[in-house]
C-alpha cells in the first residue's frame, strides 16, 4: 500500500519541555487513522505539525511525498489545496454566510463561473447532510453540530485527498455523534479520502478506526489495528480499551 | 467533646475558637463523640482529622465514638488521601531585582517579536506588489469604509470642537494685545500642521485600531487564522496588508476633513468674540498661512496610518487562547499605537523645522 504520511524521528520541544520525542508512523492511502492518548500527550500537536501551523524541532514529515521541513512556497500553496480540515469548533469564518465559506476555496483558486461554483456549494451542503435552505445562514445563527457539518463542506470543497479531523465528535450530542461518524465512512467510501483524526470518544474510534497511533509518555505506545490492542499492557491502553472487545 | 446535628464546614470557624481556648497540656485522653452527627462534610472531617494528629503528637489518647457508616466513610476517605496526596508546591517569590529582570527580557522579546513581524510584512509586501492580480481592492474598499468613511462624522466633531476651543482660548490673550488678526496665523498653522493630524490619528487609534486588534484577536481564538492558513489563504495578504492599505490610503483624507472644520470652528469664534468676518478670515488666511504647513499636515497621514494599524494588528496576532487576552492587548494596541504617532509626530517636528519647511 502506498504510504500518504510518513514521521519519521519527530521531535518537538516547547519551552524546554519535551512534547513529542521520536515519533514514527505511517499512514496508508485510504485508510481512517487515528491519533490518540492521554490528554497533553501532544495528538492535536502532532496534527498541527502535518498541516504546517506549528513548526517542529527534529526529525522528518512527508506527505503526500512533500517533505515540511523543506517545503517551498509554491510547492507548500499548492499542497495545502490536496487537504481539507476540520477544527474542534468548526473554525466557519464569521464574517461570511455558510454558503461562501464552502465557496471562498473555489472562488479564490479556480476559475470557476459563479453557476458552476453555487452547483458545487449546493452538492457539498447536502454531502453532509445539510439542507439547501442553510446555505445563506451565517455561523453564529447555527448549532454545535451544523457548525462541523459546515465546516466538513467547506473541508472538502476542493475535493481533497486528505481529510484532516480534529476531534470531530466532541461537543455533540450521542446521536449526532454516530451520525457524524456514518457520514465520515459514507464520505470514504464514496470520495476515497484518506482521513487523520484526532478522538476521544470510544464509540467513533471503535466504528470508525481502521488503524491507530498511541501516544504516551512522547513517543508512539502501539501502531496498528484495534483487533488486538486489549492484549498491550501500556497503563493508559489498559485503562482506556478495558470495556472493548 | 460532643458533635451533634450537621456539621459543615461554615461551623468549622466556631469550633476552632472554641478548641484553642481549652488548655490541652493537663488533658490525658479526649472522647470524640460523632453519635448525634446527621451530617458530617469532608471540610469538617479534614478538621477532625488534623485535631486528632495534633492530640496525638501532644501524647493524648484520642478516641471517636460513632457507630454511623457515613462518619466513617468521610473520616477514612480523608486519612487516605492525606497518606497518598502530596502538597501542592507553593508559589516561589520572586525578588524585586528578578521581576524586574523578567520584565526588561519580556519587552525585549516583545519588541523581537514586533521586529519580525514587520519584517514578514515587509515579505509579503514584497510579494503582494509583485503582481496586480495579488492586490484584493475589495478587501480594501470594505476597510476603507469600514474604519475611516464611517469615522468621519466623529472626526469632524472633534476637530470642529478643538477648533472652536483654541481659537475661543487664544482670543482672550490675543484681545489684550490688540492683535485680533492674528487668531488667523496661529490657528491655521496649528490646525493644519499639528493638531488636525494628531487629532484624528487618536481617534482613529481608539476607533478602529482598537476595532483591528479585537476582530483578529478574536478570530484567533475561534481558530479561524489557522483555518485560513491551512486552505491557503495568508493571513497577512487577506487581514492584514488590506487594513494597513486602506487606513494609510483614508488617513490623509480624514484629515483633509480635520483641518476643513478646525479651521471652520476658529471662524466661527473670530466673527462672535474678535468681530472677524469669515470673508477678512479667508483673505488673511490665503496671505499667511502657506501652502507647505497643510501639505505637511497631510504627509504625516499616511505614517501615523501605518503605525495604529501595524501596531493594532500586531496586537491581535499576540492574542493567546484566552478571552482576557483580547483585552488586555486591545488596551496595549490603543495605548501604544497613540504613544507611537506622538513620538513620530515629534520626529518630523524636529525634522522639519531643522530643514526649514
Amino acid at each position: 500500500m502506498k504510504s500518504f504520511i510518513k514521521a519519521r524521528d519527530v521531535k518537538t520541544i516547547f519551552n524546554e519541555k519535551v512534547i513529542h520525542d521520536g515519533i514514527n508512523l505511517d499512514i496508508n492511502k485510504g485508510e481512517i487513522y487515528g491519533l490518540l492518548g492521554p490528554s497533553g500527550c501532544g495528538k492535536t500537536t502532532l496534527l498541527r505539525e502535518m498541516v504546517m501551523l506549528q513548526d517542529f524541532h527534529g526529525g522528518s514529515i512527508n506527505i503526500l511525498g512533500h517533505e515540511l521541513d523543506a517545503i517551498g512556497h509554491n510547492e507548500a500553496q499548492k499542497l495545502r489545496r490536496e487537504w481539507g480540515v476540520l477544527f474542534q469548533a468548526g473554525a466557519l469564518f464569521s464574517s461570511l454566510s455558510l454558503r461562501d465559506n464552502i465557496a471562498l476555496s473555489l472562488v479564490e483558486y479556480t476559475n470557476l463561473s459563479q453557476k458552476m461554483i453555487d452547483e458545487i456549494v449546493e452538492f457539498k451542503i447536502n454531502l453532509v447532510g445539510l439542507k439547501s435552505s442553510d446555505a445563506s445562514l451565517f455561523p453564529s445563527q447555527i448549532s454545535g453540530g451544523m457548525k462541523k457539518k459546515a465546516a466538513l463542506a467547506r473541508a472538502l470543497a476542493m475535493d481533497p485527498k486528505l481529510l484532516f479531523l480534529d476531534e470531530p465528535t466532541s461537543g455533540l450530542d450521542p446521536i449526532s455523534a454516530r451520525d457524524f461518524d456514518s457520514l465520515i465512512l459514507k464520505l470514504r467510501e464514496l470520495l476515497g479520502l484518506t482521513i487523520v483524526m484526532v478522538s476521544h470518544d470510544l464509540a467513533s474510534i471503535c466504528d470508525t478506526l481502521d488503524r491507530v497511533a498511541i501516544i504516551d509518555e512522547k513517543k508512539i505506545v502501539y501502531e496498528g489495528s484495534l483487533n488486538n490492542i486489549e492484549n498491550n499492557n501500556n497503563k493508559f491502553i489498559q485503562m482506556f480499551f478495558k470495556g472493548i472487545s | 467533646m460532643k458533635f451533634s446535628g450537621e456539621f459543615t464546614l461554615y461551623l468549622i470557624n466556631s469550633y476552632e475558637k472554641k478548641l484553642d481556648k481549652i488548655d490541652v497540656t493537663n488533658i490525658k485522653s479526649i472522647e470524640i463523640n460523632l453519635k448525634d452527627l446527621v451530617y458530617f462534610d469532608t471540610a469538617s472531617s479534614i478538621f477532625i482529622n488534623s485535631f486528632i494528629k495534633k492530640c496525638e503528637t501532644n501524647g493524648i489518647k484520642v478516641d471517636i465514638l460513632t457507630s454511623n457508616k457515613d462518619v466513617l466513610a468521610t473520616l477514612d476517605l480523608v486519612k487516605t488521601s492525606k497518606k497518598t496526596s502530596q502538597q501542592i508546591p507553593k508559589v516561589i517569590k520572586t525578588t524585586l531585582l528578578a521581576s524586574i529582570g523578567k520584565i526588561t527580557y519580556q519587552y525585549y522579546i516583545g519588541l523581537l517579536a514586533f521586529m519580525n513581524f514587520l519584517g514578514k510584512l515587509f515579505v509579503t509586501k514584497v510579494y503582494y506588489l509583485k503582481s496586480i492580480k495579488n492586490i484584493r481592492f475589495k478587501e480594501i474598499a470594505f476597510e476603507i469604509n469600514e474604519s475611516a468613511i464611517r469615522a468621519l462624522g466623529i472626526i469632524a466633531l472633534t476637530s470642529f470642537l478643538i477648533g472652536l476651543v483654541v481659537a475661543y482660548q487664544s482670543a482672550y490673550q490675543l484681545k489684550l494685545y490688540g492683535a485680533n488678526i492674528f487668531i488667523v496665523d496661529m490657528l491655521g498653522i496649528s490646525m493644519l500642521r499639528e493638531l488636525a493630524p494628531l487629532m484624528t490619528a487618536i481617534v482613529i487609534a481608539g476607533r478602529s485600531g482598537s476595532a483591528f486588534t479585537a476582530q483578529i484577536g478574536a478570530m484567533k481564538i475561534t481558530q479561524e487564522l489557522d483555518a485560513m492558513r491551512t486552505m491557503g489563504f495568508d493571513p497577512y495578504i487577506f487581514l492584514v496588508l488590506p487594513r494597513i492599505i486602506a487606513l494609510m490610503i483614508a488617513m490623509p483624507i480624514l484629515i483633509f476633513v480635520a483641518d476643513i472644520m478646525g479651521v471652520f470652528g476658529g471662524i466661527i469664534v473670530a466673527y462672535i468674540d474678535l468681530g472677524i468676518t469669515p470673508k477678512l478670515f479667508i483673505e488673511r488666511f490665503s496671505e499667511v498661512v502657506l501652502a507647505k504647513h497643510f501639505f505637511i499636515g497631510l504627509l504625516k497621514g499616511p505614517f501615523f496610518a501605518f503605525m495604529i494599524a501595524s501596531i493594532a494588528v500586531y496586537r491581535g496576532l499576540m492574542v493567546k487562547d484566552d478571552t482576557q487576552s483580547i483585552g488586555y492587548n486591545t488596551t496595549k494596541s490603543v495605548v501604544e499605537s497613540i504613544f507611537a504617532v506622538i513620538i513620530c509626530d515629534a520626529i518630523f517636528s524636529i525634522l522639519f523645522t531643522n530643514m526649514g519647511i
